[in-house]
């Protein structure tokens, strides 16, 4: 399974990811996806520091991440895809290249209109729209920040 | 004591680790809010977290002590001082670490993190006896 694990995390590589899924996966990189660190190589040495010996990051545009999506999924490394927002795994799952696919919402917080779903999860229309068109595009939405924790269903996101 | 400001110390960690070592430092050291203050990332998004630890920092020199370099806490961290010149930033913060600088908060910026790094590193060690006691026990005759 090259990809390993799809997620949606504000804060993309950080702790929980690369220490809680990291020891349970054994990735050997990280796939980010997002315009703006894709852009900002400062940014980008932030989220490198601290990554395990022989562990690498990526950071790639949606666009070029949509194009290279169909190399990662057959390459023989254990890969973690990261997007910050749900717009962005919406975007990237857009006509059905995440059919089947298990996507890990492990961390939209509070702000603006969002309203706790869980203790890490904040939804606000936006959202719930983004993730309900994901799953319409075939691929399988839970939650769940840690691998310890029991996934909770989109359903239950949405609709409690 | 200059007429300099206090430097103002925040504490930065993931679950309740920075409440529970300011609250040490406080119960030892006798100091106010003013010195020293906790934030966690618990619930957090990195935005949310980065006005919060602003907030906390004030206008005058001040620094940040986080406990993980990787991670939410470390990112917002480093990404405000890169804006504030004077705001420094340390990793792996520990108690006696924050003893000292509770303590010692008079001292120019630059002169606080040296001795932080330094009373923080001194202060992991393993329960041992001196040098010379192990000398002297293993010598030849005894």
């Amino acid at each position: 399974m090259p990809i390993v694990l799809h997620r949606v995390d504000e804060r993309l590589l950080h702790g929980q990811v690369v220490l809680g899924w990291g020891a349970e996966l054994e990735p050997d990189r990280y796939l980010i996806v997002d315009d703006a660190v894709a852009d900002a190589p400062w940014e980008q040495e932030l989220y490198e520091v601290g990554l395990p010996d022989g562990v690498s990051a990526e950071f790639h545009s949606l666009d070029a991440a949509r194009a290279l999506y169909p190399e990662w999924s057959r390459a023989p490394s254990r890969s973690v895809l990261l997007t910050r927002l749900p717009s962005t795994m919406r975007a990237l799952g857009a006509g059905g290249l995440l059919r089947g696919v298990p996507v890990n919402v492990g961390g939209i917080h509070h702000a603006g209109a969002r309203e706790m779903v869980l203790p890490y999860v904040f939804l606000g229309p936006r959202e719930r729209e983004d993730l309900r068109a994901l799953a319409e595009a075939g691929a399988v939405v839970t939650a769940r920040d840690v691998p310890s924790a029991r996934a909770i269903s989109l359903e239950r996101l949405l609709y409690g | 004591m200059s007429d300099a400001p206090l430097v103002r110390g925040v504490v930065v960690g993931h679950g309740g680790l920075a409440e529970g070592l300011v609250d040490a430092a406080r119960q030892i050291t006798g100091v106010d809010g003013e010195a020293i203050s906790a934030l966690s990332n618990r619930g957090l998004g990195p935005e949310d977290l980065r006005r919060r630890i602003e907030d906390a920092l004030g206008s005058g020199p001040a620094l940040v002590f986080v406990d993980l370099r990787m991670g939410s806490c470390g990112m917002a961290a480093r990404r405000i001082a890169r804006e504030r010149p004077d705001t420094a930033v340390l990793f792996g913060v520990n108690l006696p670490q924050l003893l000292d600088f509770v303590t010692h908060r008079d001292l120019p910026l630059g002169e606080i993190v040296e001795r932080a790094l330094e009373r923080g590193r001194s202060a992991i060690c393993r329960d041992e006896e001196p040098d010379g006691a192990h000398a002297d026990r293993s010598a030849p005759g005894r």
